[in-house]
């Protein structure tokens, strides 16, 4: 058997043993995102930046449902369009209690929800110098993953399919590419739909996937949260065991010495 | 008695009245601001949490509150 055990993710010098990170937007209530991020069993959760309400001071926190000291945040820069804003944003984000480890994400079209790269790369230079250790969403681009790396990178995460669709993995020969160039941790993040998608990413030798959508918004967010958590496990056992070849034709099971 | 000059601020986005004069911290006491939850900026710079009782505020000065929520 596989030992799993010592068979942490790494991001940034730290360790982690679960290979899921959730994301907690678009969940019924902060009840229910809690409920689901234990079942889940991830370690790292996405955060937005957002306006505090001053004029509904009851309003629940976040942080009152999801203890950051369990729990590891890791604050994104959803809905910014460019460099200039994304730096504000995760600036702003470090300020509030000294998070260093951030998700980037630049996008560059409202509809399709696409990273713009040239403003992705711009910011990840510039956080890196910041020290803050960057997790980046990108394109499905082998060359622009390259990029980022030498731009002082932690984590590239390149997308399955846009965000929020449930596609799962449009281009498995890029991110078996990815895979192959980099030592850095690979994540796929965005586009996934089931469980499944979650295993696929894995056996495909991903060091984990981010997931959002496809738990929160799931008939019964619960069970896919568990589904998800064991599609990882999953995943991350078949990729580690060296699955067997692809052949062509038939080979069959049973010996066919001693036929009767 | 001297009448109190009044200024006008923008906080999250939203216009307030407060007297000249007005410090931050208390502003942010009054609304109730949980300090070790949020980060603050006064005219696109960030500001130090520990400094925040000697900043004194003035006329059409932008303040933004900003803390974590739920995001993917």
């Amino acid at each position: 058997m596989v030992n799993l055990k010592k068979d942490s993710l790494i991001i940034a010098n730290k360790k982690f043993n679960s290979r899921l990170i959730v994301g907690t937007g678009k969940y019924k209530s902060m009840t229910e995102c809690a409920k689901a991020i234990k079942l889940s069993g991830a370690e790292i959760v996405t955060v937005a930046v957002r306006r505090v309400n001053i004029s509904d001071k009851n309003k629940p926190l976040l942080m009152d449902y999801i203890d950051p000291k369990k729990i590891t945040y890791l604050p994104n820069t959803a809905g910014c369009f460019n460099s200039k804003e994304a730096l504000r944003t995760l600036r702003l984000a470090r300020e509030i209690g000294g998070w260093k480890l951030v998700k980037l994400e630049v996008l560059g079209d409202k509809k399709n929800l696409f990273p713009d790269m040239i403003e992705t790369l711009k910011s990840t230079e510039v956080l890196a110098k910041e020290g803050f250790n960057v997790m980046v969403y990108c394109n499905d681009d082998p060359l622009m993953a390259k990029r980022l790396e030498s731009s002082g990178a932690d984590a590239i995460m390149p997308l399955a399919a846009p965000i929020g669709s449930g596609l799962g993995i449009q281009n498995k020969i890029n991110i078996q590419i990815i895979r192959k160039q980099t030592k850095l941790p690979l994540i796929i993040d965005a586009g996934l739909g089931q469980a499944s998608d979650a295993t696929i990413a894995m056996e495909l030798g991903c060091d984990g996937v981010l997931v959002n959508t496809a738990i929160a918004k799931a008939k019964k967010p619960f069970e896919m949260a568990l589904a998800f958590k064991n599609a990882v496990i999953a995943g991350r056992q078949s990729y580690k065991s060296g699955r067997i070849d692809k052949i062509l034709m038939g080979n069959p099971s049973s010996p066919s010495k001693g036929i009767i | 008695m001297k009448k109190i000059k009044k200024i006008k601020i923008k906080i999250n986005g939203k216009i307030k009245s407060l007297n000249q004069d007005s410090n931050l911290s208390l502003v942010l006491k009054n609304l109730k601001i949980p300090l070790n939850k949020v980060a603050i900026e006064l005219n696109e710079e960030i500001i130090d949490k520990k400094k925040i009782n000697k900043i004194k505020l003035n006329k059409n000065d932008k303040i933004e509150i900003v803390h974590f929520i739920g995001g993917g």
